[in-house]
């Protein structure tokens, strides 16, 4: 059966190793930046063989799913309309150190996925991949079932699109761990103690 | 293959608290003046604002260093370009320059620390449009041969034929600095920069697809004049013994990560994560002079770069360690690589 297909919005650090873990498992990659496919033309051919470079809108419209991998104080470029019925996976953090901070984000009371999943009304939210090094989406990947498997923490409202994120997260090389409904992402998120820590299933299950 | 040091001014560790910042700076003069003295390649300081990391001037203790030393060359690691002005920039280490001899250099980066934004005001929505743009301008001053310069941009005011004083007596060295995303590394090649890849953690190797990209896009852009060298800035810190070396810059290593993990949100380092990434192919370059030789000309091998900086002094390491671990990679670690690299 032919690998489902996944559009990555957003080509820094995040954004490529992304897609160098999903199309080395068999997807069928789209990246695409707010610069145009042009500025990535090097970036697939050195880095990203098999990759395909091309719009914001083209990587939408042609992918089953789309990752948000810009940086979050960009989400006002997104194309909100062409997101609607998309399984959208947030993989951006409100992070004020690094982004600075941005005034809609910093009530406490709403995660910034919940934000988003506001802002993107019809997109079916899924929070992951937020939580785990660039770097180490490919030094820790490791086969299913592997022995100290390292896993990524998952959460939304929508059952079925969290299944198939599931599948992605496991075809990258990861156990998926999913922890409920979308404001459960707030375990996951900068300062706490699953951000960017290598933990197995279980121990993200027991913390 | 030149090597050296670079700092961001690290504080001494005062019972139970953080030493004063004024130490800090005349802590770091002393390094660099040594580094000098055992005939290391290169010095940089980094800009920081942080009382941890308090050398937030790097144009004026270069200046000092300027002045006191001989022939190493002197370099920010890195000024965060994107919250100063280029104008200025260059005439402080335009002036530093002079004073050296021709012997300092400017690196230039986004800043992955990013307290200079607040503080000088700067929002990081504009966090890359503003390196684009006051990078070209610090290129366009640089490379100008009667000293004045027409410019026009979105984030300072206009210059219009305006003379940029004083001129050294050759353009100085201007490097793009990246810690690991793509379009950096075909930036610094559209511009004929040469590179510097700061690598905090994770393995080496995993920056070698991004010189090739580097390279690659070099050829691609083909700059008259290109200046296509490499360089890698990695921790490091060197002790006679490697298990003394380890252990001495996991304590300062493990507070500077478990800081900044407080700061940026993520949990502290393990010493089993530490150790795994202090060996072979890891970023941390912690261990004996033979150790850290095999190491440097392993990489070299791998991706042929031609400059290797240390930031030994992070999280409080004793002065008098700092100084030694110095003096070790100029008397033990550089002859040793030299020798072994004479024949390229």
């Amino acid at each position: 059966m032919s690998k489902p297909s996944l559009g990555i919005i957003g080509s820094g650090r995040l954004g490529t190793a992304i897609a160098r873990q999903a199309s080395a498992a068999g997807y069928v990659v789209r990246l695409a930046n707010s610069r145009g496919p042009e500025s990535l033309s090097l970036i697939v051919k050195v880095l990203l063989p098999g990759v395909i470079a091309t719009t914001v809108d083209e990587a939408i419209l042609q992918s089953d799913s789309i990752v948000l991998a810009l940086p979050l104080n960009q989400y006002k470029s997104l194309p909100v309309q062409l997101l609607k019925g998309k399984i959208v996976i947030d993989a951006m953090n409100y992070w004020p150190p690094t982004e600075g901070e941005i005034p809609e984000f910093m009530n406490q009371e709403v995660t910034s996925s919940e934000y988003i999943e506001q802002y993107l009304p019809g997109a079916r939210i899924v929070k992951t991949l937020n939580h785990v090094a660039y770097n180490e989406l490919e030094q820790h990947s490791l086969p299913e079932a592997s022995p100290g498997r390292r896993a990524i923490a998952l959460a939304g409202n929508d059952a079925d699109a969290k299944a198939k994120v599931e599948l992605l997260i496991n075809d990258m090389g990861f156990d998926a761990v999913d922890l409920g409904v979308l404001s459960n992402g707030r375990r996951f998120q900068p300062d706490t103690s699953l951000f960017n820590t290598r933990l197995t299933a279980q121990e993200i299950r027991s913390t | 293959m030149e090597l050296g040091v670079f700092s961001f001014g690290d504080v001494q560790r005062k019972v139970g608290k953080l030493g004063p910042t004024h130490e800090s700076v005349t802590n770091l003069l002393e390094a660099i003046q040594l580094a000098d003295e055992v005939g290391l390649d290169v010095f940089g300081v980094g800009e920081h604002h942080t009382e941890y990391f308090p050398a937030s001037s790097p144009a004026t203790i270069l200046a000092a260093a300027a002045a006191t030393t001989k022939n190493i060359k002197l370099t920010s690691a890195v000024t965060v370009l994107s919250t100063e002005d280029p104008v200025r920039v260059y005439q402080q280490f335009a002036t530093a320059d002079i004073v050296s001899g021709d012997r300092v250099e400017i690196i230039a980066g986004r800043g992955s620390s990013t307290e200079s934004f607040p503080l000088f005001g700067y929002d990081l929505r504009d966090y890359d449009r503003l390196y684009a743009e006051k990078l070209e301008l610090l290129l366009q001053i640089n490379a100008s041969k009667d000293g004045k310069v027409t410019w026009d941009g979105q984030f300072r005011p206009a210059l219009n034929d305006i003379e940029i004083v004083p001129r050294p007596k050759k353009p100085m060295d201007i490097w793009l600095a990246t810690g690991g995303n793509p379009e950096s590394s075909i930036r610094a090649a559209s511009l004929g920069m040469p590179i510097t890849y700061a690598i905090i953690g994770g393995h080496v190797s995993r920056f070698a697809p991004l010189i090739d990209l580097y390279r690659e896009a070099s050829r691609q852009y083909d700059v008259s004049h290109a200046d296509t060298r490499v360089a890698i800035a990695t921790p490091g810190y060197i002790a006679e013994d490697a298990k003394d070396a380890k252990d001495t810059f996991w304590k300062s290593w493990s507070w500077t990560m478990t800081t900044l993990g407080r700061v940026r949100g993520f949990a502290a380092p393990t010493r089993q994560h530490y150790d795994s990434e202090s060996n072979v192919d890891g970023a941390l370059f912690a261990g004996s002079p033979e150790e850290i030789t095999e190491r440097i000309i392993a990489l070299h091998k791998k991706i042929g770069h031609s400059r290797h900086i240390f930031q030994m002094d992070t999280g409080q390491l004793p002065h008098d360690k700092f100084l030694r671990s110095i003096e070790l990679l100029g008397t033990k670690v550089a002859p040793m690589v030299r020798e072994a690299l004479k024949s390229e």
